[in-house]
């Protein structure tokens, strides 16, 4: 079994209209023994950008400090906050800096992108292990209910759902993607970000 | 302070004279001062950076002399003092900006790259076996965050943001004669003619457009802002370009 799959969990990101929406599940396991039903898998980097970080969970804490690390640097060193597109490149190039020993990690990246006139632009992105970015304009899904995910969401996503709409879309996607997988489940959280606020929600799932 | 001959705290440059200064940094501005004059003024809408080029002999091919550098498409800088300090600063700078490029993937703000810099020239000022650079910088740039913006660094290591500057030789004259023409709603169109009548005074020679360098930050529109990347090649919009010798004639023309 490939070290991908060791922990297991899996993350999912949409666009809809004027907000975005993130969601992980909660399985922290060892192979087959499932360990936890706690294990958050997104991390909020900015006020409007969130990370998912499924994979390897020693990677997930050590990702995410990593980025914490050069996000703080950055806002300190610039005076300015990352915007999302900016920082799914600083994603990349952590992650391509270690191209012959990568982090076991497939993020995916969800925020609300800040346009010269004031505005906010829906932003959606993954990458793969080592980095090579996927900038996509439904949907991109990561960990080893990924397969499963792509399906379902191929299923119920439309274009331009209200935040209400893409929460409920969102929700039905991990839980049925992840009930079809057995390194997967055991809880989820979501996050719908808007321009004014972000909302989490802890969604039960079943516990076999 | 320093004799004559310099003393003997003019050498190493890592040892303060007893009046706390640091005699090699105050050489370097010496030669910065004996450089010919280049300036900056900051507009409503843009940037213009100007220098005076001029060659020793006739025989030179002037066309090969660069002043105005472009660092990368948002930044461009020009320099007082020594030619061959300020080639090595400009492919240090090229360099960072391609570095930050490849992290975040865009080209870095005015003020980082400034910076970035600035911390290059500061080293030169307690390294071991090395002197300061002896060239003062004029650097501007247009970014997202600070729009657009006009910075000097000096062999020290320090810098500031202009609304208006000038070094080399003339910039006690120069930047008199800008105070009295500056005001805060002046149009890149007339920025670039008081650069112009800024350099005149105290020219040597003929103004031609063989004798000076001009480098203009334009603030893009908010339509090129949206449009985002250039078709085909995937490259951003420049908003810092040089004007071509037919540019400067018109406006020394005019």
């Amino acid at each position: 079994m490939s070290i991908m799959q060791y922990n297991g969990g899996s993350t999912i990101a949409m666009v809809g209209k004027d907000c975005v929406a993130i969601a992980c599940d909660l399985r922290l396991g060892n192979q087959a023994l499932g360990i936890s039903s706690n294990f958050e898998k997104i991390f909020a980097m900015t006020e409007r950008t969130y990370i998912g970080l499924p994979g390897l969970a020693t990677d997930v804490t050590t990702l995410h400090e990593q980025l914490r690390y050069r996000l703080n640097m950055y806002t300190i060193k610039e005076e300015r906050t990352m915007e999302p597109e900016t920082f799914i490149h600083l994603v990349s190039s952590t992650l391509y800096e270690k191209r012959w020993g990568p982090y076991f990690i497939e993020p995916v990246l969800a925020g609300l992108q800040r346009m010269p006139g004031g505005s906010f632009r829906p932003f959606i992105a993954s990458t793969d292990l080592i980095g090579c970015i996927n900038f996509a304009k439904d949907f991109v899904v990561a960990g080893t209910a990924s397969e499963k995910l792509f399906g379902v969401a191929e299923g119920l996503w439309e274009p331009d759902l209200a935040p209400e709409d893409l929460f409920e879309t969102i929700s039905q996607t991990l839980l049925n993607a992840v009930d079809r997988d057995a390194y997967s489940g055991w809880g989820a959280v979501v996050y719908v970000i808007t321009e004014d606020k972000v909302i989490k929600r802890t969604l039960k799932g079943r516990m076999d | 302070m320093a004799s004559a001959d310099g003393g003997a705290y003019s050498y190493s440059l890592t040892v303060f004279s007893p009046s706390g200064k640091l005699v090699q940094i105050e050489h370097a501005l010496a030669a910065v001062g004996q450089g010919t004059t280049s300036l900056g003024i900051k507009a409503t809408n843009g940037i213009v950076i100007a220098t005076e080029k001029k060659s020793p002999s006739i025989l030179i091919d002037d066309s090969m002399i660069e002043k105005v550098a472009i660092i990368c498409p948002n930044i461009g800088m020009v320099y007082s003092g020594m030619g061959p300090d300020f080639r090595v600063l400009v492919a240090r700078a090229r360099k960072a900006a391609q570095g930050y490029w490849k992290i975040y993937g865009e080209y870095p703000p005015t003020k980082v790259l400034t910076q970035e810099l600035a911390t290059i020239m500061q080293q030169a000022t307690h390294s071991g076996g090395v002197r300061p650079y002896g060239v003062s910088l004029l650097i501007a740039g247009w970014d997202i965050t600070r729009g657009p913006s006009l910075y000097q660094v000096d062999p020290s290591g320090s810098f500031w943001a202009w609304k208006a500057s000038a070094i080399g030789k003339n910039m006690v004259n120069a930047k008199t004669f800008l105070e009295k023409r500056y005001n805060d709603d002046i149009s890149l169109e007339d920025a670039i003619h008081t650069a112009l009548l800024t350099l005149k005074e105290g020219f040597e020679g003929s103004m031609t457009e063989k004798t000076i360098e001009i480098g203009v930050v334009t603030v893009p529109s908010q339509a090129d802002l949206e449009s985002g990347k250039m078709e085909g090649t995937g490259r951003i919009k420049p908003t810092f370009r040089k004007l071509t010798e037919e540019e400067i004639r018109d406006y020394l023309a005019m």
